[in-house]
């Protein structure tokens, strides 16, 4: 057997190897993709509008966007003060409370309403800050639904959302 | 220890045969070293990695295994297929009466590769049974059943018995009108044993017919099955590594120059056939995914109508004709079974002591008769149990029988076998091609086919005359939409077909996506905000409409079907959501086998666009039943409840394509195929991908494997002493 002969050989074995171990790789695209969000979850994922003319000053009412619950505070004037009166510095997740609502719609408070802790819905207007008390592990946020006591790391998220109008919002 | 694996130590016999070396003595493969100590110690707590050896790696196999013997590893390729697709499906799928069907089309539109993972599946299973009747023949044509191979056998057919279950059962989970039919009279079969019968099939549907129930254990056993058949897949393999396998000469291996290892010989044989199976297997799934089912399966079940005829899959076919060729229902039951248990049987029923048919020259020629039974029998399976075909279908189920239980014990008596090699070294040298003598078989099975006129018993049939082909842009490997006729036929639906007809499956975004007509999203907007959509409660509980958005899906034309069949004459106008894949006409005899390599799958658009300009005056023989019937002339029976759609110029085009009722009818059918299958051009497109991988892996494989079996396949090169390694083998 010449020299020459194995070399060939082995090319042919990796280059086979090679093509069928791509092959098998490639595969697994769709198994893996299949489970990713489908066209029908991303279409009904689309913003959704609400109608805040019925919600009075004090009062919350609770939508649904890509199926969290989104938490629409109409917040009364002791409420923003509040929020609005504490130090930043000293929060755990320092943020102001202009940076958390549109301005000129600063009686309006939309966040989604999923714990940072661990993803429980926290329920509103309960707690020690007029805000936001999670009743899975005690987490408690404020009026503009910062985290100020228990075991969540950041502030309630606020969803993206536009105002159309005074009394009209799109989120998403 | 040295020189055994594992197992020996405990007394199980590890290798099959009786091999000896080149010095007569007793040979055993060689046994796994682990190669470090880490292996060494797994190997003294757990020899999981040498059962693995001695299994896959050094395991002897006959040297003369022809291509044939590569179906068992198909097979178990062919499982894995499944169970994997299955498992993936049913993360999408929905187990319940109501919502099976449109989860079904679910996946087929939105799940991301829903609809590879579906065709991949339902094709598989043909594939699986493809595989397996090859693999039966197989074994009987070699006789690979008798001694010491019977429980081998045996646990194949309880294999074969579990599959033909599990096919059954995943056939009803589509929940489409062959699905529910098909449950309905398979589960009938048990109504059929005397006293008990009735009770027997109420338990087994959960009811008083098959319904929701029966889908959800059906759903179940289905899940539970596959994994049975892997659990006696392990038990066959095992077995099979007792005895051994069978070889082409049917007669055992005796030197260790009769086999070689497993591993690499097998497997990249294995390999190589495999790859080349998958090429097939892709054609179906990726280019005509639909041929191996049926039209009436893209309509959902309803338990008030049974569809006119009424098939099983094709892998059922000749058991169903031997079924109905027994005019009393209890005996035709048993003997559909007994055509399957017979077959645990054969052992026992062949009475020769040579194994291999190509030493038996009168079997070889009683084996293809028996093929070509089975194939015949098939097709009759899938005809109107009428006229010829019931006298042949009897014929045929009667030597069916007679084969297994006549002609096989006579044989072991009367036939004189050729002589028997003396070693499976000395069969390979003069072989002989069954190559041939299975195209021969294959030939006069269908040569018998085209003796008898296709169709010609159903009257109504041969009066219908078939759709005209039309000419497709989508249609072939390469076939796309042409979006300018999908916009238009969009607007014959809308214009037209929609004052009667809805398509609850299809949303409106769908009409921007790609592959459609790709409208722009602002189009599509305006479109859906034509329709509208019952809007979520208001504060006072009150539930009013709202504009469609285009997550929205297209609302149903009419709230119910009363009030559907109210407003149309008594008929009810089909949702056109999957109506494309709903319609289509019988090819016929020896279209049906074109149809696989031109790749037809316009038989639902061609038969669309018939309807829609078949409609004549009444032929003055032809009594149309009622007033609000209407004659066409490609509709079966001729009288459809549809009155005529479409008339010249109705419907303005804006792209100066001439508005004409064939223009309009070609342009809607289009649509109405985009609309069935609107992955379709992902479908063809990734196609061509996979099947150009396939075909250079498998040329890579065939010379891989060539390179591999040199050595084997060139024995002067050995007695050349050539390459010193190869007497070792």
């Amino acid at each position: 057997m010449s020299p020459a002969q194995p070399t060939r050989r082995d090319f042919l074995y990796i280059a086979t190897g090679t093509v069928a171990a791509l092959g098998g790789v490639a595969t697994l695209v769709p198994l893996i993709s299949q489970m990713n969000p489908d066209a029908s979850t991303i279409a009904a994922g689309a913003p959704v509008e609400v109608d805040l003319s019925p919600v009075t000053e004090g009062q919350g009412i609770k939508v649904f966007w890509r199926g969290k619950p989104i938490y629409i505070n109409h917040r009364t004037k002791k409420e923003i003060d509040e929020a609005r009166s504490v130090d930043v510095a000293d929060l755990r997740d320092p943020q102001t409370d202009d940076a958390r609502v549109k301005s000129g719609h600063d009686q309006w408070l939309v966040v989604i309403g999923i714990c940072t802790h661990l993803g429980c819905v926290p329920l509103d207007h309960q707690g020690d800050y007029d805000g936001f008390f999670c009743p899975c592990h005690g987490s408690q946020y404020d009026s503009s639904g910062r985290i100020r006591r228990g075991p969540a790391p950041l502030n309630l998220v606020v969803p993206p959302y536009e105002f159309l109008s005074d009394s009209k919002i799109r989120i998403g | 220890m040295s020189g055994q694996t594992p197992h020996e130590a405990h007394g199980l016999r590890a290798w099959p045969y009786n091999l000896t070396d080149d010095d007569g003595k007793p040979y055993s493969p060689p046994a796994y070293e682990p190669p470090n100590g880490v292996l060494r110690w797994l190997e003294a707590r757990l020899p999981l990695i040498g059962l693995a050896h001695s299994a896959a790696i050094s395991y002897p196999t006959p040297r003369n295994l022809n291509y044939w013997w590569t179906f068992g590893g198909i097979l178990s390729f062919m499982l894995g297929v499944q169970i994997i697709t299955g498992i993936v499906l049913v993360m999408h799928y929905t187990p319940h009466a109501d919502m099976a069907f449109n989860s079904v089309e679910h996946i087929m539109r939105d799940v991301n590769y829903g609809w590879l993972l579906r065709y991949l599946h339902a094709n598989g299973a043909s594939m699986f049974f493809v595989a397996v009747y090859i693999h039966i023949f197989r074994g009987m044509y070699y006789g690979s059943y008798k001694a010491p191979r019977e429980i081998l056998w045996i646990l194949g057919v309880i294999i074969y018995l579990l599959m033909m279950a599990t096919g059954f059962l995943g056939y009803t989970l589509p929940w489409g009108q062959m699905s529910f039919w098909g449950a309905t009279v398979i589960t009938n079969f048990f109504s059929a044993i005397p006293i008990f019968g009735e009770s027997i099939v109420t338990w087994l549907w959960g009811g008083y017919t098959v319904g929701n129930p029966t889908l959800q254990r059906f759903f179940s056993l289905h899940y539970l099955l596959p994994f049975v058949i892997a659990g006696v897949v392990v038990l066959h393999i095992w077995a099979l590594h007792v005895v051994g396998q069978n070889n082409p000469a049917g007669i055992e291996p005796k030197s260790r120059k009769d086999t070689v290892p497993f591993t690499p010989y097998a497997t990249v044989k294995d390999a190589f056939f495999l790859c080349a199976f998958c090429v097939v297997y892709a054609w179906f799934v990726f280019y005509i995914p639909n041929y191996l089912g049926h039209p009436d399966n893209y309509i959902q079940a309803n338990p008030g109508v049974t569809p006119s005829h009424i098939v099983p899959e094709w892998y059922y076919l000749p058991f169903y004709a031997i079924l109905r060729s027994i005019p009393n229902k209890l005996a035709g039951v048993i003997a559909l079974f007994g055509s399957i248990i017979l077959l645990a049987f054969l052992p026992w029923l062949d009475t020769s002591k040579v194994r291999s048919a190509t030493y038996r020259p009168l079997y070889r020629q009683f084996f293809w008769i028996f093929v070509a039974t089975c194939l015949l029998l098939g097709w009759l399976g899938s005809k109107e149990a009428e006229g010829i075909y019931v006298i042949l279908a009897r014929v045929l189920t009667a030597w069916y029988f007679i084969h297994l239980l006549v002609v096989l014990p006579l044989l072991g008596w009367i036939e004189t076998p050729k002589p028997l090699p003396n070693s499976i070294s000395e069969a390979v040298l003069k072989k002989k091609g069954v190559v041939a003598a299975a195209v021969v078989a294959c030939a006069v099975a269908l040569g018998a086919l085209a003796a008898f006129p296709n169709g010609a018993s159903a009257q109504e049939a041969a009066e219908t005359p078939n759709p005209p082909a039309q000419r497709w842009s989508f249609s072939g490997p390469f076939g796309k939409f042409d979006r300018a006729q999908l916009q238009r036929g969009f607007k014959v639906y809308h214009d037209v077909c929609q004052n009667c007809h809805s398509m609850r499956l299809v949303p409106f975004r769908a009409l921007s996506e790609p592959g459609g007509p790709e409208f722009s999203e602002a189009q599509v907007e305006t479109i859906a905000s034509e329709y509208k959509v019952p809007d979520a409660p208001n504060d006072q509980g009150e539930v009013n409409d709202r504009n469609a958005r285009p997550a929205d899906y297209f609302p149903p034309r009419f709230p119910n079907e009363q009030a559907a069949r109210a407003a149309n004459g008594g008929a009810l106008p089909p949702d056109m959501s999957v109506l494309a894949k709903a319609r289509g006409y019988e090819r016929g005899f020896p279209q049906f086998i074109f149809d696989i390599f031109t790749q037809y799958q316009e038989a639902g658009p061609d038969y669309i666009v018939a309807i829609l300009t078949g409609y004549r005056d009444a032929p003055k023989d032809f009594k149309l039943p009622s007033a609000t019937t209407y004659y066409n002339e490609y509709f079966p029976g001729h009288a459809i409840g549809m009155p005529k759609p479409l008339s010249d110029g109705q419907v303005e085009y804006t792209d100066g394509t001439p508005t004409t009722v064939q223009q309009y009818a070609k342009d809607v059918a289009a649509f109405l195929m985009w609309v069935a299958e609107p992955q379709l051009e992902a479908r063809k497109r990734l196609g061509f991908q996979v099947m150009i991988f396939l075909v250079v892996l498998s040329v890579l494989l065939y010379f891989t494997k060539k390179k591999v079996w040199h050595e084997v396949e060139k024995p002067r090169e050995i007695a050349q002493g050539q390459d010193p390694r190869a007497t070792s083998l």
